[in-house]
């Protein structure tokens, strides 16, 4: 085959596939510009875990050690107490809560095995995602940064509807 | 005759035209943190030796210490672009030991899982392939379709490059509302995409060019260095695990093995963008057969009850907190079971002692085996097509490493 008739191809090549990519320009865009548009999550997503509280406020989690015992990772640090204060001042809804209970998130893999592990619906995912701190003894978290109440929720992210159309990613919110 | 390669040395007197190179470990082109050791004679390469271990991460060892089920969330790990497959690989060694029936449901829904995955990986494949010999765009558009499936891989476990969707017995739970649905969306849109990509890069004369020819491997060598997957295929060898030891019910689907006699570049390139259409074809036949029904085997001991029944029914109860805390017991015994990964052939071998924890888990990952070919196929190229070369491997680096 000749230069020319190679130039020739090659530019016939190019010129269709810019055919395919300009035919995009006025399409719907599929990109989110994080962090001005919340990213959207599905409903599952596994984030930053929640400690949750019961309609009194009181902390849902006996100090059964399960999640521990089921974390591949171990990074669930707990340390049970007893508080024998009657039923409407306790901390938590049974007399045994954890006093301590700290995720190490230098080591947690977010596979969800605790959420799964734990009887009481004490523990579970929430969609926090962005967990970049500048030094590392900050990626341990205490009752403090995990519990419901007190966990700052970031404005980046949104959930999807359990049933929203498979590319509804890209779609303005 | 096959060809053997000389055993290496290294060259520390080289020759007047011969100069040794590094390429990698942060050379973007040989996907993640592979090196090559190359010996060059002007531009043409005399000798490239592969060299790994920089993401070494004792996983192998790591399952011994840990029990049955949490060994999941490691296979993960490994082939990061095909983690539903490393999930199945390892949950029916298990699976095979303990003699467990898995539900029609989860067979199925196991079936569409892992086709999506391969397409995701073929994506991720098909994306950064084209970039390295110089197509951009078409990396956007198949990231895009990608973002789809890992959308709905989100959707039905909660993580997205590492879903530990299969569960020993059945899945992590059941599959959220209106995934058939979306799952069809994917369907109906893909063959549009595929389209697209066959006319930017199949139909490109400049692609063409990088790739025949190129990264020849001769049918015999392909066979005796134990290439599987797309790039056996690629080198006339209709051999596919889905076909010839049928897994999870493939025998009952209706589909196509792509096999190329090109042997190079090319040829394996051509296998798996087939490959996409087969997949594609096994998932709409899996979608039309979803049944309602249990996605949890009947085996009290070994599967995690449900959560109603957890907290209603003491004996339920009683499992859950005694398959946490000390995991189950697995027969004693040894067990290799392979299954067609987006790659080739992936192996679990499994061995217990009757415990809670394996005695030994050994993967055969298909990039370190199809790897270990790459210098029989760079010898005598020039050093522009090593990144081609690597591109048609389809190699994961930490599967190699593990
Ligand atoms: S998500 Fe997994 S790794 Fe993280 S705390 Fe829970 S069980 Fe441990
Ligand atoms: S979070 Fe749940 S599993 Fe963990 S100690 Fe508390 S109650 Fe038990």
């Amino acid at each position: 085959m000749s230069i020319i008739s190679d130039v020739i191809e090659s530019t016939k090549a190019i010129i269709k596939g810019m055919g395919v990519t300009l035919s995009y320009i006025p399409k719907e865009k599929w990109t989110v510009e994080y962090p001005d548009e919340p990213v959207t999550m599905q409903p599952r997503y596994r984030g930053q875990h929640l400690l949750h509280v019961d309609e009194l406020g009181r902390e849902k989690c006996v100090a059964c050690f399960l999640c521990a015992a089921a974390c591949p990772s171990e990074c669930i640090y707990i340390i049970a107490a007893d508080d024998p204060r009657p039923a409407e001042e306790r901390t938590g809804v049974e007399e045994r809560y954890a006093r301590v209970y700290n995720i190490d998130y230098g080591r947690c893999i977010f596979c969800g095995y605790c959420v799964e592990a734990c009887p009481k619906d004490a523990i579970t995912h929430g969609y926090n995602f962005e967990l970049s701190v500048y030094s590392r003894a900050d990626l341990l978290k205490t009752k403090d940064d995990l519990l419901i109440t007190k966990q700052l929720q970031s404005p980046n992210y949104r959930v999807a509807y359990s049933d929203e159309d498979v590319n509804s990613e890209y779609k303005e919110v | 005759m096959s060809t053997t390669l000389p055993p290496y040395e290294v060259i520390d007197q080289p020759l007047d035209t011969q100069m040794t190179i590094s390429f990698g470990p942060q050379h973007p082109s040989t996907h993640g943190v592979l090196r090559l050791e190359m010996v060059l004679d002007g531009e043409m390469i005399v000798r490239a030796i592969p060299d790994i271990g920089y993401l070494h991460t004792g996983m192998e060892k790591l399952f011994e210490y840990k029990k049955w089920q949490q060994g999941i969330v490691i296979t993960d790990r490994m082939d990061y672009l095909n983690p539903l497959g490393n999930n199945l690989a390892y949950v029916m060694a298990i699976e095979k030991l303990l003699g467990l029936e898995i539900p029609e449901r989860a067979q199925v829904i196991r079936v569409m899982m892992c086709e999506l995955q391969r397409i995701a990986s073929h994506m991720v494949w098909l994306g950064t392939h084209a970039l390295d010999i110089g197509a951009m765009t078409v990396f956007f558009y198949a990231f895009r379709e990608r973002e789809k499936i890992m959308n709905l891989i989100e959707a039905c476990s909660g993580g997205r490059l590492t879903p530990s969707y299969f569960r020993v017995g059945g899945l992590m739970m059941d599959l959220p509302a209106g995934f058939e649905r979306r799952v069809k969306q994917f369907t109906d849109a893909f063959p549009k995409a595929l389209d697209e990509f066959h006319t930017l890069v199949s139909g490109n004369t400049i692609f063409q060019s990088r790739t025949k020819g190129v990264g020849y491997i001769s049918t015999e060598d392909a066979i005796d260095w134990g290439l599987t997957g797309p790039c056996l295929r690629g080198s006339g060898v209709k051999i596919d695990v889905r076909l010839t030891n049928p897994y999870t019910g493939y025998e009952t689907y209706d589909f196509e093995i792509p096999v190329e006699t090109g042997c190079d570049v090319w040829a394996r390139y051509m296998v798996r963008m087939r490959e996409l259409r087969e997949s594609l074809k096994i998932v709409e036949q899996a979608l039309a057969r979803l049944r309602p029904g249990p996605v949890k085997a009947d085996a009290p001991k070994v599967v995690l009850p449900e959560r109603e029944a957890m907290k209603t029914h003491m004996d339920a109860l009683i499992h859950h907190f005694l398959i946490i805390t000390e995991g189950f017991n697995v027969p004693a015994g040894e067990v290799y079971h392979p299954i067609e990964g987006s790659k080739g052939e992936l192996g679990c071998y499994i061995k217990s002692d009757g415990g809670a924890k394996p005695a030994r888990v050994h993967v055969r990952g298909p990039s370190f085996v199809n790897l270990s070919a790459l210098p029989i196929m760079a010898e005598g190229e020039m050093v522009a097509d090593v990144v081609a070369i690597i591109g048609s491997l389809d190699i994961v680096l930490g599967e190699i490493d593990r």
